[in-house]
């Protein structure tokens, strides 16, 4: 287990990073992580300023690039932590909340950034992955979500092997009304995304992503959760070229997607959702479907 | 029909392309290097692995320490016990110390067990070059000798051929009948092994490890190979990197252990051949000369580079059998002796023969399974991350790549830039997307690369921070309070 600070009470307001790729991409991701902690009890702030966490560059081996844009998390995370306007940051994604409470330690290694190092070391206690956080911190179990559909469980790498994190999302899953959650061979292999890698060695990253591809057909599933967007791109991806049924989506919005949803002003008003957010559970108590996403 | 074999010379796309177009490779791999794994995991699970780890790891980090006094002291007692230490600082010096050896006892016929230093170093092209015969007598690497053929797994040589190629080699090379019975290609290996055992001058092996308190050479092999090797000509030679040391009895086996269980999955390896000298008066076998070549070749530079941590390898391959890319590819792609995560990390800092190992380090997905699978728990992802980091120091990256990434950083340096870049990507991907019933199916170079097997999203109509702005404008107009900060 990584050391994760020890709350006392549980957290009232969180700074969600929500990560380049779900800001651009998937920002309906976004929202289901968002709804997700506010129907658990915990305000959601954004900070604006928010970009990358570097990793592209810092996997790329560009570590000067990578420490500049670490310092700009820094900068603009730090003070909501230290102003106690947040608890935490929770990530929606394992890789990102890896390079943070994980790598920048690493970028900061020199002995003339130790002031840098300790700031850094003082937000990965703070930070969290989403189901870390909601099981971790929050005790939840189970989101009161209905989910009709066969549902499998990929274990993203850095989650997995850097931040430890496997028991969270699968018990969170296992708890979703109506879902049947099926094995998949193979789930805590790497799906061939590596960021870069994806471009460099195209061939290989195809290749691995063909088995992942395979085993997930064999599956049965509807449906594979992830806890990370790019690993659910490139799957999607692939899955998209070859025609497959079977689509990849963030846990989120598995966990987020519930029929009996407390009617909160916040609550995005049906007609005004842009096409790129998924929809909201349909009315009359029926549980949001696998066809339905995305 | 023998898999074709994958041309270690030709340039690194070349041999990528070829290793995961070669249907009989694909086979092979399939069938052995999951098996391998899950044979590693059900013996590492029998006993307290992550203790054994544990362990494991102390005794080579105090060997990393203490690698110079280690090393005299093995010398000496090496040579308290007859034996004759040499030291080579790179391939050329062992291959002409070898040669030299052989000259001086006329040897016409060498007998090698299996081991990745001599192939390291080209042992036997340097020999064959001087008109000695060589013969491997590991099973695996004799069948890849006949076929003509380098290594492409540390233990398990062969890894990349059929049953079928096998035959195939033997049938050709051996006179053996055609037949797929192991046992039958067992005996016909053995009998003409035999003979050469018999009529060998000179045998030389690697070395699993070495005691320092005894100057003990430790060979584990699953044949009794080693054994001959070792035992039956006149003169054995033992060739090792200088990283190979463990200090004590005890640690020798603690290393045995976890390389049995991490490599075959076996408790122990069938035989443990442990040579501290030439044969005593009174001894009924056993070597009249007794060497050690003791082999720096790139490696105490590598200690001084900071990237010590993989000499403390073992040579067990279990970061090759659960690597992803290894499963894919398969060894002789990665154009070195060494593959796998740990050849990726090696290959370019060892004088190893290799075509552009400047690109290994890139040819992993950084998935982290090599780390958990290591007995040694060699952070194998973070030294291929510092090896990208030195190539990027080094200038390596092309003009293009240095260009983009300067681009992305000065675009995520700034929220404006960053949101511009956003709507501008918004508004092109869903244009692009919207020829192609949603999905961006086809891109320009270098990003052709991705689409050429995948699609990619378009990137949403909205951003979540303008979403996120709507739905804190709406809370405020229905609640009359303020949103949150940001």
């Amino acid at each position: 287990m990584r050391p994760t600070k020890q709350f006392a009470t549980p957290p009232r307001r969180v700074a969600l990073f929500v990560t380049c790729m779900v800001d651009t991409l998937y920002p309906e991701v976004g929202l289901a992580a968002a709804e997700l902690l506010e129907r658990h009890g915990v305000e959601v702030v954004f900070p604006y300023e928010q970009t990358c966490c570097g990793q592209p560059a810092f996997n790329a081996g560009f570590r000067d690039e990578a420490r500049a844009l670490a310092r700009r998390y820094l900068d603009v995370f730090e003070p909501f932590i230290r102003q106690g306007v947040v608890d935490a940051i929770v990530v929606p994604s394992g890789s990102c909340a890896a390079m943070v409470t994980h790598f920048y330690s690493a970028l900061f290694e020199d002995p003339s950034m130790a002031a840098e190092r300790r700031r850094a070391e003082e937000l990965a206690v703070v930070t969290f992955e989403l189901t870390e956080f909601l099981v971790d911190v929050l005790g939840v179990t189970a989101t009161g979500a209905r989910f009709e559909g066969k549902v499998t469980y990929h274990a993203s790498c850095h989650l997995l092997r850097e931040m430890g994190i496997d028991e969270q999302p699968r018990t969170l899953l296992a708890n979703v009304e109506d879902a049947e959650l099926v094995d998949l061979v193979g789930h805590d292999e790497c799906c061939g995304f590596g960021g870069l890698f994806s471009i460099k060695n195209p061939e290989i990253s195809t290749a691995m992503g063909r088995r992942k591809c395979l085993n997930l057909e064999q599956s049965g599933a509807d449906v594979v959760a992830m806890c990370d967007v790019s690993c659910l791109t490139h799957i999607n991806g692939l899955l998209g070229k070859q025609g497959q049924h079977i689509r990849a989506v963030h846990i989120a919005e598995i966990l987020n997607s519930q029929v009996d949803v407390v009617e909160t002003p916040e609550e995005l008003p049906r007609d005004e959702a842009p096409a790129s957010v998924s929809k909201p559970p349909a009315a009359g108590g029926q549980p949001r479907r696998w066809q339905d996403v995305r | 029909m023998p898999t074709a074999p994958i041309n270690l010379h030709a340039p690194y796309k070349e041999r990528i392309h070829d290793a995961l177009h070669n249907k009989n490779l694909k086979t092979v791999l399939n069938r052995t290097v999951g098996r391998m794994s899950a044979s590693r995991v059900a013996a590492m699970g029998a006993v307290d692995g992550e203790q054994l780890r544990r362990q494991v790891r102390q005794m080579k980090e105090y060997v990393l320490r203490n690698l110079p006094d280690l090393l005299e002291q093995f010398e000496a007692n090496v040579e308290e016990n007859g034996g004759h230490v040499h030291w080579a600082q790179d391939a050329a010096d062992a291959n002409r110390i070898l040669l030299d050896l052989a000259r001086r006892h006329a040897v016409q016929k060498v007998v090698k067990s299996k081991s990745m230093v001599t192939e390291e170093i080209c042992l036997n092209d340097a020999l064959e070059g001087a008109g000695v015969k060589v013969v491997e007598t590991d099973l695996g690497e004799y069948i890849i000798q006949l076929a003509g053929e380098p290594p492409s797994h540390i233990v398990a040589p062969a890894a990349h051929k059929r049953i079928e190629d096998i035959a195939a080699v033997m049938q050709e090379k051996l006179d053996m009948p055609p037949t797929l019975d192991a046992e039958v290609m067992c005996s016909a290996a053995r009998a003409s092994l035999r003979r050469e055992f018999l009529s060998a001058d000179m045998g030389v092996s690697g070395c699993n490890f070495a005691i320092a308190e005894t100057g003990t050479v430790c060979i584990a092999t699953n044949e009794g190979n080693g054994r001959m090797v070792a035992s039956l000509p006149r003169v054995y030679v033992a060739v090792m990197g200088i990283e190979k040391l463990v200090p004590s009895v005890e640690d020798a086996f603690l290393q045995l252990q976890a390389l049995s269980r991490s490599s075959t999955g076996q408790q122990v390896t069938v035989y443990l051949s442990m040579t501290s000298g030439p044969r005593q008066p009174l001894d009924v076998d056993g070597p009249e000369e007794f060497h050690v070549v003791l082999l720096d070749n790139g490696r105490s530079e590598m200690l001084a580079r900071g990237y010590g941590e993989a000499l403390m390898c073992i040579r067990c391959g279990a970061c090759l059998n659960i690597c992803p890319v290894y499963r894919e590819i398969g060894g002789h792609a990665y154009g070195s002796t060494y593959s796998g995560p740990i050849g990726s990390v090696i290959s370019p800092m060892l004088a190893v023969e290799a075509s552009e190992p400047e690109k290994l380090p890139y040819a992993s997905s950084l998935c982290g399974a090599c780390r958990d699978a290591c007995p040694v728990m060699i952070d194998l992802p973070r030294l291929l991350l510092d090896l990208r980091h030195y190539y990027v120091q080094q200038g390596a990256p092309s003009w293009l790549e240095r260009q983009a990434m300067q681009g992305f950083l000065k675009m995520m340096q700034s929220r404006k830039l960053y949101e511009a870049g956003g709507k501008m990507g918004s508004l092109g991907s869903n244009l692009l997307a919207s020829f192609n019933g949603g999905a961006i199916t086809h891109m320009p170079p270098p990003f052709s690369a991705w689409t050429k097997t995948r699609h990619f999203p378009p990137l949403a109509r909205k951003s979540f921070r303008e979403l996120w702005a709507e739905r804190m404008e709406r809370r405020k107009s229905i609640s009359g309070r303020e949103p949150g900060e940001g």
